[in-house]
């Protein structure tokens, strides 16, 4: 009796609170969105190296500020699409198109290595993702700030051989998000991290794609690094798009819920077909 | 109480200037053996003369004006050639390094050059220059053009092509991505170079002015060879050495300043 009491209101305030921070939130990247995020079309993309047909045909419309995750087998051509699409290679047929006009410093990318200035400090590294505004007054404020979203204002003034692989990974990360960017792309940015590191720049990832609305394009080996991130997953197999899955577990999610990997036993399923070693999933 | 107070205060006094003396150890204990067998008459004075007797050589020169007049020739030809060698075989290296078609005009031409050693050129150079210092002007600027050029060449090529890639996303344009990311990264190859130009820059000094000169410390070893004057021979190696050591501080001190993000300079 005294127990259902004391239940009811406590539990009424837990669903209010949070559903009215969400609210709010939800409006804010709405809002965000509308100017931050970049809707992303792709049609007919083919992509050949010499006699190797890398991709073969990819349609895919991504809406603005969808955060997507790319996995698939090494060699499927998950790569080579993000390449394409942060303009990094040249397209062999088909189109990709943006909502809008972009500038160059709308779409961004960020590797799996740091590819850090290691004749650089910290700050000088950030500066450089300014792109054509590196020179404008407020360029070292605009390279403070985003390296204090990523917690690593201390290390301003620090060469990059004194950071560890996942404090360079999140310098990396700054100087990305300086320019403010619409798409932003990652190659596997996490593939050479260790699983702590991996886990708390998993989070930092969550966060910064949640507050700045930009469209997030992650590529990635890691099925569950995909469903705990993304919105959708595409799977690619043989320069296709053999797989659309909407990713429809709310935020913030669980590590290691059931939801969660329910989800990826079935993706790794889809990608271990016809393999032989289907028998132990 | 008072000694443990003062213990790490006389230690942290100590160590840097005992830092500093250890390499001067052994050059000092090796005057000190040498200059005791003269004296003592276990190495004979026409051999060797002691370390007090090419002072005093030293000092004569010095109160002369010949030992300044000769090192100044030297120190002049060395860096003025040096100079020259070294701005061609860096322009070389920066021009081959970031165009192709420089490169395939001029490489092949170039390695084909290098493989003369530029000291059999030196009966043809006392043909064109005679014995002045033109003479070890051009001698020396050869010899160095080739460890700069092609250290310069192979740090511009080996520049890591991630980095270039990523200049190029974030839209470096070409001289931004010349001075931000390709020049500094060539540079720890470029001192290579440097550090190898100027051991050749005296090699190639010492032996066009012992063979071909007028003036200079090598040509003031030979005129005192034709004189027996053992000391002031001594003399001159012993300054060429001095020298030499002093070159490789200056390019160290150089490479400390500009490298100090290379993990191999940073001191904590």
């Amino acid at each position: 009796m005294q127990e259902a009491l004391r239940f009811r209101p406590a539990d009424a305030e837990a669903v209010d609170q949070p559903d009215f921070v969400k609210q709010a939130r939800l409006l804010r990247r709405d809002a965000d969105a509308l100017l931050r995020g970049l809707s992303l079309t792709i049609r007919g993309l083919r992509k050949s190296f010499g006699d190797n047909e890398v991709l073969r045909g990819i349609d895919l419309h991504i809406p603005a500020g969808q955060s997507v995750a790319i996995v698939g087998r090494s060699g499927c051509g998950k790569s080579t699409l993000l390449r394409l699409i942060a303009g990094l290679e040249t397209i062999t047929a088909g189109t990709i198109s943006f909502g809008e006009e972009t500038r160059a410093e709308d779409v961004r990318v960020m590797f799996q290595e740091p590819r850090l200035l290691p004749w650089a400090r910290v700050l000088s590294n950030v500066e450089v993702g300014l792109g054509r505004e590196r020179t404008s007054p407020d360029a070292q404020a605009r390279a403070d700030s985003a390296l204090v979203e990523v917690g690593l204002d201390d290390k301003r003034a620090q060469w990059p051989a004194v950071l560890s692989g996942g404090q360079k990974q999140r310098v990396a990360l700054a100087r990305a998000l300086v320019s403010r960017p619409r798409v932003l792309a990652f190659d596997e940015p996490l593939g050479a991290l260790d699983a702590l590191t991996r886990i708390s720049m998993q989070r930092l990832l969550e966060r910064v794609w949640q507050d700045q609305g930009f469209t997030a394009i992650l590529v990635t080996h890691d099925v569950a690094e995909a469903v705990a991130l993304a919105d959708r997953v595409l799977v690619i197999e043989d320069g296709r798009i053999a797989h659309d899955i909407d990713v429809n577990i709310p935020r913030p999610r669980r590590r290691g819920s059931a939801e969660l990997a329910a989800l990826e036993g079935s993706i790794l399923k889809n990608l271990l077909q016809g393999t032989e070693d289907t028998s132990d999933l | 109480m008072s000694l443990i107070e003062s213990l790490p205060r006389v230690r942290r006094l100590r160590l840097p200037r005992a830092d500093g003396l250890i390499p001067w150890i052994v050059p000092l204990a090796i005057i000190l053996i040498w200059q005791v067998a003269c004296v003592t008459g276990f190495v004979s004075a026409r051999v060797l003369p002691a370390p007090s007797d090419v002072a005093l050589a030293g000092w004569k020169l010095l109160l002369s004006g010949e030992l300044v007049r000769n090192i100044w020739v030297s120190f002049w030809c060395a860096s003025v050639g040096f100079l020259i060698g070294g701005s061609i075989g860096f322009a070389f290296g920066l021009a081959n390094g970031l165009s192709q078609l420089s490169s395939k005009l001029t490489d092949t031409t170039l390695q084909m050059v290098r493989n003369i050693p530029h000291l059999a050129l030196i009966p043809l150079v006392i043909l064109w220059f005679g014995i002045d210092e033109s003479a070890k002007l051009f001698l020396v600027a050869l010899g160095v053009f080739f460890p700069i050029y092609l250290n310069t060449l192979h740090g511009i090529r080996t520049v890591d092509p991630q980095l270039i890639e990523m200049g190029r996303i974030y839209g470096m344009t070409d001289g931004e991505l010349f001075r931000r990311v390709i020049f500094p990264g060539a540079l720890p190859s470029i001192f290579v170079g440097l550090r190898f130009a100027l051991g050749i820059m005296w090699l190639t000094l010492i032996v066009a002015e012992t063979i071909a000169a007028s003036s200079g410390l090598g040509y003031m070893a030979m005129q005192a060879r034709e004189f027996m004057l053992i000391d002031v021979v001594v003399l001159s190696i012993l300054i060429y050495a001095l020298l030499g050591k002093l070159a490789d501080s200056a390019s160290r001190a150089l490479e400390r300043l500009t490298l100090s993000w290379h993990p191999a300079f940073q001191k904590h």
